[in-house]
């Protein structure tokens, strides 16, 4: 072979030898893959983290992109999602199997701390800027759900200041963090994941809407047994645990 | 012979490769559907944002680009080559990170928050916002193929300019801007191109509001989640546009022309 060709010959042989390590970022790797809602990030990393194994990939992002993505053909071995709505609809399709209820939340008025604000009240005032989640997505859809139960006037003056409809509560977080905004309307668990830079203001009870979250094994998972494992350990064992601890209630009766 | 096939076989990968996801695009979305798209409001907001914005970017890009990578081109001076580095250092830098940079420079607890909340200038979560990151990301694209362009033009033409009695900025106008045109117009459809499919900058400095911020990636990204079939429609629709602007801007350029003056 000339030298020309066999670099090219070699340049191939380099590539076909890359290509099976790419195909293992597609799926059939050892580790179980967990598709889960961005509010679940904290109490999940750490419930990994304590299987002992550095056995699972996390990608958390709002809950209707994973399921958008499943509904695609991505396949992870778990799907976590904030809201009840998206797996029972996925169930219904064939997409996972049958969906259990894991944990329970609450939508709660999150301001920075040094907020002056204490209420709805204020942030029916002009000028007051407040992000949600886009309606898409849960922590967005419970958000229309409180709103939709206050009087038409004092909805329509919030509604109003609404500046910021984002596609997780990553990004809900991130803009009051960074004073972008004034308020947000962000799971109770979110707030407390900010170590205090962030404060929850409570809702008014008729307000608030049921915040239920359910986890399912995705049909045609590479590792089926491991991924009701890692579901059942969220029901009893430390996953269950780490939720409590960043403020998860127990999950509502069906 | 055998190199050959393997040098046809590369670029058959390539274009394969590349096209395949565009061309899914359009197979998945029906004209009509395509056509239906833009009466949704969601979708024909985000699309006139997106140009408008990407439009008001580039006015700014080219406005003080040109000048500003003429003289990187043109002159020699102490600490260019640094200069040239810091200016094309966007090019590679990842959205998300171009977003928590000019959060942290722009925004309301950033280096120059303060003096832009004194001077009432808003950005953040505005359509001001998607312009600055916008302009951001796109604007290496421009001033690197601009300052190649003017670095290809003959210095022999600048000089018989100057020494037919052309001040500096006549030989800027007249001379060096015809001659690098091209170039010049290369670059801008790069940087629009960028433009019209910024998202990370974006999202992070403007956020995603209906007709305020949400320009069309986002709204695709949006849409991704409840209708597949309207991001797809969305999608195609920005394609053509983007193709079109393009094209248009290519077409429209010609070849490069030195004025008489």
């Amino acid at each position: 072979m000339k030298p020309a060709a066999r670099r090219a010959a070699l340049l191939s042989a380099g590539l076909l030898l890359i290509a099976p390590s790419l195909g293992g970022c597609g799926g059939d790797s050892q580790r179980l893959e967990v598709s889960a809602a961005a509010s679940l990030r904290e109490a999940f990393t750490r419930y990994a983290r304590q299987l002992k194994r550095d056995s699972v990939r996390f990608s958390f992002a709002g809950s209707d992109a994973l399921a958008a993505q499943i509904e695609q053909g991505v396949r992870p071995d778990v799907f976590a999602s904030a809201s009840r709505q998206l797996p029972d609809m996925l169930y219904a399709k064939g997409l996972v199997a049958r969906p259990v209820a894991f944990a329970a939340n609450r939508l709660v008025l999150a301001v920075p701390r040094d907020s002056v604000i204490t209420g709805l009240g204020p942030l029916e005032r002009g000028g007051v800027s407040v992000a949600v989640g886009a309606p898409t997505v849960p922590v967005g859809s419970y958000a229309a759900k409180a709103l939709a139960r206050l009087a038409p006037a004092q909805r329509r003056a919030l509604v109003a200041n609404i500046r910021d409809r984002e596609p997780d509560v990553i990004g809900i977080v991130g803009k009051l963090l960074q004073g972008a905004v004034d308020a947000g309307l962000l799971y109770a668990t979110d707030v407390t994941a900010t170590k205090g830079r962030l404060r929850a203001i409570q809702l008014p009870p008729r307000l608030k809407p049921e915040i239920a979250y359910e986890a399912a094994v995705v049909k045609g998972a590479a590792h089926p047994a491991e991924a009701r494992t890692f579901i059942s350990g969220l029901l009893r064992g430390a996953g269950r645990a780490e939720l409590l601890r960043d403020g998860f209630l127990a999950p509502p009766g069906r | 012979m055998r190199f050959r096939i393997f040098l046809a076989f590369a670029l058959a990968l390539t274009v394969a490769f590349l096209v395949l996801p565009v061309l899914a695009i359009f197979v998945n979305t029906s004209p009509e559907r395509l056509i239906s798209s833009l009466g949704e409001p969601q979708s024909r907001d985000a699309l006139l944002l997106s140009l408008r914005t990407s439009a008001i970017a580039m006015a700014i890009i080219v406005a003080v680009g040109t000048p500003a990578a003429y003289l990187l081109a043109v002159r020699k001076f102490r600490g260019q080559a640094l200069l040239t580095t810091l200016v094309e250092l966007p090019l590679v830098l990842p959205p998300a990170v171009a977003g928590i940079g000019l959060l942290a420079a722009l925004g309301p607890h950033g280096i120059l928050g303060g003096a832009l909340a004194d001077a009432h200038i808003q950005l953040v979560l505005q359509t001001a916002g998607v312009v600055v990151a916008l302009t951001f990301v796109a604007s290496p694209f421009y001033l690197r193929q601009a300052q190649t362009a003017f670095q290809a033009v003959d210095p022999t033409y600048l000089e018989a300019a100057r020494s037919l009695g052309a001040r500096e900025s006549a030989v800027f106008l007249r001379v060096a801007i015809p001659t690098a045109r091209p170039g010049l117009v290369a670059g801008l459809a790069l940087a629009w191109g960028r433009a019209l499919g910024e998202f990370g900058a974006t999202l992070m400095v403007a956020g995603s509001f209906q007709g305020i911020t949400q320009t069309a990636p986002l709204a695709i990204y949006d849409q991704f989640a409840s209708d597949f079939p309207a991001a797809l429609a969305l999608s195609a629709v920005l394609v053509i546009v983007s193709a079109v602007l393009l094209l248009t801007i290519k077409l429209g350029s010609g070849p490069p022309v030195v004025s008489g003056g």
